[in-house]
């Protein structure tokens, strides 16, 4: 068992699948000479060489788009977006192709394609570069959105992701590439579709994704201390959701916060907070509370920003109003 | 001089005769475009077929010179207007028929319609109704066959109003750039739904975008079979041997309005005469018949054998089931392994 950082084990993963499977390789800006935006890449130009690790121009739509042909006569391609802000430029070849082609031609074609992109804001870089829209992917059906809270799962899901035949837009956030955690040594897939309870407890469940695992299992500690028994849920992946999983948690602690960094309007935990309800209704002791991103595009200043992104203190306040 | 144009603002009269054998392949070819689209015409009115159809009428010359300097194991990647295209690809008459119905015997199993035709067993890889998006698809796919180190061609084509969106530029750029054997075609008709190509376009000679690209660009008379086939083969053969990309303009007109929704009233009467005037089909008629190459018998039995595909193919298609409601919910996502 080794101890990685969340960038390591996603380097792992393409390194393995890579070796594992000569149809995969990756193509972004500045993937390859550079090493990746976030090194997620670093090393795999020199092992791999230019053709398996492709450098791009600066042109998102064509990024993907070459993803998807190649995809489409039976290769694996790996794409990385520097952030889900630019994917935006790319949105016609995700949803309205990668999303799309399979059902619409008749189930004659596969799309085994990842598009890896990281989230979130938390760095000063404003309302343009600081946004959580991986609710926009998993609106769409057809294709799969995953999003790992922590090194293990980053490895596991990235390399079930690379195997699987679908489309499948891979969230990263980019506060979490340095942070820390256990990896075992030797083959590591982490199931898609499938909820992780990280934390049980029995006052309350916490559900959550991506960095806000982090924030959530930080309050759940002090909330101890406080004698509030947290159980935290990670969704680990968007589409399909895990709704068993959070329902049975809900069912037994009766209570429920949804936290997300992004805006709650339609987002993640609007979804979670709906089909709990419809699963629950008669489990729930308190209405069903939603934590997310200030309703505001992200701003600049240091102090502003920092009051945009929730934290524990906010999930602190929350759940000790619902369980009081 | 990389680029060249070889076709003025008027397009010639058909050009180059091959041997009577090719020549009548290709009027055979460009009748069954002609008479299938008239019969979807005739279906779409009586309300059989739904959605948004265009049609090819009046780009049989484009479609047949481009489709047939394709080898079977190349790629064929088009837009929306894509009857023509599929069938001179080898999709089945009665599949396409059979997928503007509806019926899970189409070619898309009844879910693409007229806009998403599809068949990979013949390697047409699909219709695109979203403007332009199958560029960077097809180089994409390109991208594969360099990856792969075989020898197939993928052709993209779209119409010209395509060339003014980011990913005709990315695609071309990136063909270029990387060497991928792809030919774009892009069938200038002259107008994008009803904006004529001068108002949309600050260059109307599309060819001469390629430049920017240091790309191998011509423009042809689309209404030109033997011309188009033969630019075309140019450029196949470019991109076969040394995964040269090329964009090979084909000025054409479609005869009817953009969609069977469209009375076109944004083109002129004489316009419109003056192009019918140079009906593809009956200049490659005339032209084979002046060379003592065909007679009239032998159009007689083209049209005859013609019509009995077109009458089989919509007695296929209304005679297959539509789609099973079970069917709704099929192939959204590939049933992969632990899932």
């Amino acid at each position: 068992m080794a101890v990685i950082t969340y960038r390591e084990a996603l380097n792992q993963a393409l390194r393995e699948e890579m070796r594992r499977d000569s149809n995969v390789f990756l193509m972004g800006e500045d993937i390859g000479v550079f090493e990746g935006a976030y090194k997620v890449t670093a090393g795999l130009l020199a092992e791999f060489g230019e053709k398996r690790v492709r450098d791009t121009p600066i042109a998102e739509e064509e990024i993907v788009g070459l993803g998807v042909g190649a995809a489409m006569v039976g290769l694996r391609p790996v794409v990385e977006m520097m952030t889900i802000n630019f994917s935006l430029l790319a949105a016609d070849q995700i949803v309205n192709h990668a999303a799309k082609l399979r059902y619409m031609f008749g189930g004659a074609v596969k799309i085994p394609m990842v598009v890896r992109m990281p989230e979130g804001g938390g760095h000063q870089l404003a309302a343009s570069h600081s946004q959580s829209l991986a609710v926009w992917y998993a609106h769409i059906p057809g294709l799969i959105v995953v999003a790992p809270s922590t090194p293990l799962d980053a490895k596991g899901l990235l390399k079930t992701a690379i195997r699987d035949d679908n489309p499948i837009v891979f969230v990263e956030n980019e506060t979490l590439y340095n942070t820390r955690g256990e990896v075992p040594d030797g083959e590591v897939l982490t199931p898609i579709g499938k909820a992780e309870i990280t934390r049980k407890g029995d006052d309350i469940t916490i559900i959550t994704h991506s960095r806000m695992l982090l924030v959530a299992m930080t309050a759940a500690k002090q909330l101890e201390e406080k004698g509030i028994s947290v159980e935290v849920v990670d969704l680990r992946t968007l589409r399909p959701l895990d709704k068993q999983t959070v329902a049975d948690s809900v069912r037994k602690t009766t209570r429920a916060v949804v936290l997300e960094e992004g805006w709650p309007t339609y987002g993640v935990s609007a979804e979670v907070a709906a089909f709990v309800q419809e699963m629950a209704f008669d489990y729930l002791d308190a209405p069903i509370r939603r934590i997310g991103g200030a309703e505001v595009p992200m701003p600049y200043a240091k102090n502003l920003e920092k009051a945009a992104i929730p934290d524990d203190q906010a999930v602190i306040a929350a759940v000790t109003k619902m369980v009081a | 001089m990389k680029q060249r144009s070889q076709a003025s603002a008027q397009p010639r009269a058909v050009s180059l005769p091959l041997d009577k054998e090719t020549l009548l392949h290709f009027l055979n070819k460009m009748i069954l475009i002609r008479r299938v689209e008239e019969k979807v015409a005739e279906i779409y009115t009586r309300a059989k077929a739904g959605g948004f159809v265009h049609l090819n009428i009046g780009e049989e010359a484009a479609i047949v010179g481009a489709a047939s300097s394709l080898a079977d194991r190349d790629y064929l990647f088009t837009s929306y207007r894509d009857h023509g295209w599929a069938l001179v690809k080898g999709v089945a008459p009665r599949a396409v028929m059979a997928e503007l119905y509806g019926k899970a015997t189409g070619c898309s199993k009844g879910r693409g319609g007229s806009m998403h035709l599809f068949d990979s067993k013949v390697r047409f890889m699909g219709g695109y109704a979203i403007v332009g998006g199958m560029i960077p698809i097809a180089t994409g796919t390109a991208l594969a066959v360099t990856y792969r180190g075989t020898d197939e061609v993928a052709m993209c084509v779209f119409g010209e109003g395509a060339t003014n969106i980011g990913s005709f530029h990315e695609g071309l750029n990136v063909a270029k750039l990387w060497q991928l054997p792809v030919v774009f075609v892009c069938t200038n008709n002259l107008y994008g739904m009803g904006t004529a190509v001068r108002r949309a376009s600050s260059v109307s000679e599309i060819y001469r975008k390629a430049c920017a690209y240091d790309m191998v660009a011509e423009r042809i008379d689309g209404m030109d079979v033997v011309a188009t086939r033969d630019a075309c083969l140019r450029a196949v053969e470019r991109a076969r041997k040394d995964h040269e990309p090329s964009l090979v303009e084909l000025v054409t007109y479609r005869f009817r309005g953009h969609s069977m929704a469209d009375p076109a009233r944004y083109r002129t009467d004489d316009e419109v005469r003056w192009w019918r005037e140079r009906d593809p089909i009956s200049s490659l008629e005339q032209k084979m018949k002046d060379s003592g190459m065909l007679t009239q018998q032998e159009i007689d039995d083209i049209e005859a054998a013609v019509s009995r595909v077109v009458t089989e193919s919509v007695q296929y298609a209304e005679s297959s089931p539509a789609p099973g409601l079970d069917d709704l919910y099929k192939d959204v996502y590939v049933q992969s392994e632990g899932q």
